[in-house]
């Protein structure tokens, strides 16, 4: 189970209000490379890993990746909060407020609504760690695209925060990799699928 | 305890738990590494501490820890997300 802890983990702390950068940012709780499919893809894939130490660091990246939705999704919040119907029109937001008024709707920046296609969860662990070294690297690059854009340092800070912790997920994931190529059998030489082996001979 | 001395508390809260969240990605991975063992057990006692005496002062940041006497008052303080401005 999880508990909720009253707290950031990175501080959100945003002075000034901008519903465009808003429409943006909300990409990474929502999007296809966004926080909320990276935590179910982790927390979908860890049951039917067989390796201990594959299935912890699954879990605990998973479970960061939710802090992380929180992150984001505060970073929006502030951005949004109590901004008035002319500062609506003014930053492009009226397509987002008139389904969602001022609240939180995991979408896209295009508009494009939240969808598990954006994540895969194989059964097959190597083929999910490479898939999840990608999806970091998709994030990165997405954060590095948010960067580019903004200029206030309350907003730079957090995501750059965020930015960071995709470089240091892939470095773990690439570890979690070697460590399933290691403790393969070695009747599997061509290590497929380590968690389902009906067919390997005894 | 003063709100300038309530801020320091919170981030050494933040700080000890950062450095034990990314340690504990790379004990994952590096389960025998005696020295990152070491920094854990490091770290880990700063932010039990610092956790112990904001609960203490300021209320609790995780509800199984909500003192009860006449009112639940786990819903009184600002969530995290609403920021300081």
């Amino acid at each position: 189970m999880w508990t909720y802890e009253r707290r950031l983990q990175h501080p959100v702390n945003i002075k000034e209000r901008n519903p465009r950068l808003a429409q943006v940012i909300m990409s990474q709780f929502g999007g296809p490379d966004g926080e909320l499919a990276a935590s179910q893809r982790y927390l979908s894939q860890r049951y039917s890993t067989k390796n201990r130490k594959v299935a912890g660091i699954l879990t605990d990246i998973g479970t960061e990746e939710l802090a992380h939705m929180e992150m984001v999704c505060a970073i929006v919040h502030q951005l949004t909060k109590d901004i008035t119907p002319q500062e609506i029109l003014e930053g492009n937001f009226e397509r987002y407020y008139v389904d969602h008024t001022l609240a939180l709707w995991p979408q896209s920046a295009g508009g494009i609504p939240f969808n598990s296609c954006f994540f895969q969860s194989k059964g097959d662990p190597i083929t999910d760690m490479i898939e999840n070294m990608a999806a970091e690297q998709k994030a990165r690059t997405t954060y590095d695209n948010i960067l580019r854009l903004v200029h206030d340092h309350d907003v730079c800070d957090p995501i750059k925060f965020l930015r960071q912790r995709e470089i240091n997920h892939f470095q773990r994931f690439g570890e979690a990799l070697r460590i399933l190529l290691e403790e393969a059998d070695s009747k599997n030489f061509y290590a497929v699928n380590l968690d389902y082996l009906p067919d390997m001979c005894k | 305890m003063d709100k300038n001395s309530r801020e320091k508390l919170f981030a050494c809260i933040t700080a000890t738990s950062f450095v034990l969240d990314d340690l504990r990605l790379y004990l994952d991975t590096h389960p025998d590494d005696q020295e990152a063992l070491d920094y854990w057990k490091k770290v880990q006692r700063v932010r039990n501490e610092a956790v112990e005496e904001y609960t203490k002062c300021f209320g609790p940041i995780n509800s199984y820890n909500v003192d009860v006497n006449n009112r639940w008052t786990w819903v009184d303080e600002p969530w995290p997300w609403e920021g300081r401005c």
